[in-house]
């Protein structure tokens, strides 16, 4: 017989404890790059940041939610003439339209999922991708944005950051850098509540989980709205370091094909698997960036395969093998045997 | 009044070529409720055979098919076998990720292999012959065709999924799997001869599309969409449906390419739309999706 004094519901384990420990030494060394990096290091983890947060996002709603979108590239994108409407026509500084591209981004998904929770499953994913390309038919229309041909951010708006360019590529790396772990830490915490067991539920069984008391629809809303409200801010913050943007560049399918590719390699539906996708992603990109369309060929034929042979990808094979989760949210029930 | 009437006859027109487009996803979703995100990437595959074997073979642009149709239909056998079948069960997201996978794939090979550059399978006089029906108002020969053979298409697949042995197969196999196999029927041979026969409504649809259009290594996707939307405003599991839907596509692009060049696709997709808000299980549904 168990005790009740004798068993407990156990969260962290000594993987995340250390994890923990080193994740906020490894913030720490992050936080200092701008003050002995070199400028083309600072630009390359710019872009590792938006892009693993896009991933992790991607991954809260494809993995945990059963949202497989493929138009998240329309919030992107969004998110990007945000910056542009609002630091250039109305005058609110760059850096300040981040949250703000969020705020609009998570609004405009309620219409687009009132469209396409209509439909289901596989449908949902092709659904995703026709609203993304209106929105990028819809953009290429206003001419006071560049039309089709885009449009470049004026100078003044740049400076206005920062005078000196240095402060200026600081302060976006910083921000970037802030973005990338805001989204991690909500996620894991968004996880690790209740709401965090509802959407595991329903990632397991849908059924079974609408069984137990869960609301699906709302849990799944919630999960879309947020990641909504994510992708478009990091959509302002990717045009506020590209400073020019078009229609093409924009709602381009690549930013999600990317990600799904990441979060696959890596291993869907934990926090672990797209930082590891994401680092392979940019391990292989820089010896192979000359091989263009071969990249991809590589990349696509491996997610294939792990999707065929080892669905739980990179980190799956490897939280299996050795017991690691650093980031831990599940709940585990541990007891001693009481002897009597 | 008769540019309007001229209009909304390219329009059907064109809905014929969408509704090849749509058949081949129809297919392949009813027998197995795979969603084939590789689908629009097939048709410009099976431009691109199309257009190998009339440069290396000088066939004439229709013969090209005794060489394209084999080879569309052997592909679509080996792709289920081989890969496709694997997918298959309760989790939606093996297929998905897989067939996107796979879509990048084949544009990036097709992309090494034929450049970026922009392609079109010539046929000679057939691409300008037209019928003058009235003053002001005539059709293209190559149009009609393209209709003309998408409804018999139609009417052939509706023959051969309620009059035939297979056809009773694939039913039977749509409707329950497993007890269809204790019938003696292989389901995995079934899946992947439903996916060869998509294959060769593809293989139709891209010599087509390679006639009626420019089209690159890039072109799939967009196919996809126009396939997708069509089968989701006819409504799914209904093959005529396809046509309904393929037609209302074509219709509203037309219409939407006549009140500004700008908004011929957005018309189309904003159809679709308002379709799925008003009726979200398209018009004529047969079969529910979950």
């Amino acid at each position: 017989m168990i005790n009740s004094s004798r068993y407990w519901v156990q969260r962290s384990t000594a993987t995340s404890r250390l994890g923990a420990v080193l994740g906020i030494m490894l913030l720490a060394v992050l936080i200092s790059v701008p003050y002995w990096g070199g400028r083309a290091e600072m630009r390359l983890l710019v872009e590792v940041f938006y892009i693993l947060a896009l991933a992790q996002l991607w991954n809260l709603l494809a993995g945990y939610g059963g949202l497989v979108s493929v138009g998240q590239q329309a919030f992107l994108g969004f998110g990007g003439y945000m910056l542009f409407v609002f630091s250039i026509h109305v005058g609110v500084g760059a850096v300040w339209t981040i949250p703000l591209a969020g705020i609009l981004g998570a609004l405009i998904s309620l219409p687009v999922a009132f469209l396409v929770f209509r439909l289901r499953g596989h449908y949902f994913a092709i659904g995703t991708w026709v609203v993304a390309e209106v929105f990028m038919l819809i953009f290429a229309q206003i001419i006071a944005l560049g039309g089709g041909s885009g449009a470049s951010l004026p100078v003044s708006v740049v400076r206005s950051i920062a005078s000196s360019r240095s402060v200026r590529e600081a302060t976006i790396y910083w921000v970037a850098l802030a973005v990338v772990v805001a989204v991690i830490v909500v996620i894991y915490l968004l996880l690790r509540s209740r709401h965090g067991l509802a959407l595991t539920a329903i990632r397991d069984s849908e059924e079974a989980s609408r069984s137990l008391g869960v609301d699906n629809f709302r849990a799944k809303l919630m999960v879309y709205i947020f990641a909504a409200f994510g992708t478009a801010a990091i959509g302002a913050l990717i045009f506020l370091t590209k400073l020019r943007i078009s229609p093409a560049a924009a709602f381009d399918i690549n930013w999600t094909t990317t990600v799904i590719f990441i979060v696959v390699i890596g291993g869907i539906g934990t926090i672990e698997g797209p930082i590891i996708g994401t680092i392979i992603y940019f391990l292989l990109r820089e010896p192979l960036a000359d091989y263009g369309s071969w990249y991809l060929i590589l990349l696509g034929s491996t997610a294939v395969l792990i999707m065929l042979k080892a669905p739980q990808g990179i980190w799956g094979l490897i939280s299996e093998r050795f017991e690691l989760r650093f980031f831990p949210v599940q709940r585990q029930l541990r007891w001693t045997v009481n002897d009597d | 009044m008769i540019e309007w009437v001229n209009t909304v006859l390219q329009g059907i027109l064109t809905g014929g070529l969408y509704a090849l487009f749509a058949a081949g996803l129809a297919i392949i979703f009813g027998v197995m409720r795979l969603v084939n995100i590789t689908h629009g990437d097939l048709i410009v595959l099976s431009a691109f055979v199309a257009m190998v074997a009339i440069d290396v073979m000088g066939f004439n642009p229709f013969i090209s098919l005794v060489a394209v149709l084999p080879i569309m239909f052997v592909f679509g056998y080996i792709l289920q076998r081989s890969i496709l079948n694997f997918t298959l069960g309760d989790d939606l997201l093996p297929p998905l990720l897989v067939t996107f996978g796979l879509s990048i794939v084949i544009q990036n090979l097709l992309l090494q292999i034929f450049s970026a550059d922009s392609q079109r399978i010539k046929a000679g006089s057939l691409e300008i012959l037209s019928i003058q029906l009235y003053e002001n108002l005539s059709v293209g020969v190559f149009p009609l065709i393209v209709f003309i053979v998408a409804v018999f298409i139609i009417i052939g697949l509706q023959y051969l999924f309620s009059n035939t042995r297979i056809g009773r197969a694939f039913r039977a196999t749509s409707d329950d799997a497993v007890t269809a196999q204790l019938m003696g029927i292989n389901d995995r041979h079934i899946f992947s001869l439903s996916m060869a026969l998509a294959l060769l409504i593809v293989g139709i649809a891209g010599l087509f599309v390679g006639i009626s259009t420019n089209f690159d290594p890039s072109a799939g996707p967009s196919r996809l969409l126009f396939a997708f939307e069509a089968v989701i405003m006819g409504g799914l599991g209904s093959l005529w449906g396809t046509l309904a839907g393929g037609i209302i596509l074509g219709v509203s692009q037309n219409i939407g390419a006549k009140l500004d060049p700008g908004w011929q696709i957005l018309a189309g997709h904003i159809a679709f739309l308002v379709i799925l808000v008003f009726r979200p299980n398209g018009l004529f549904p047969r079969m529910r999706d979950d």
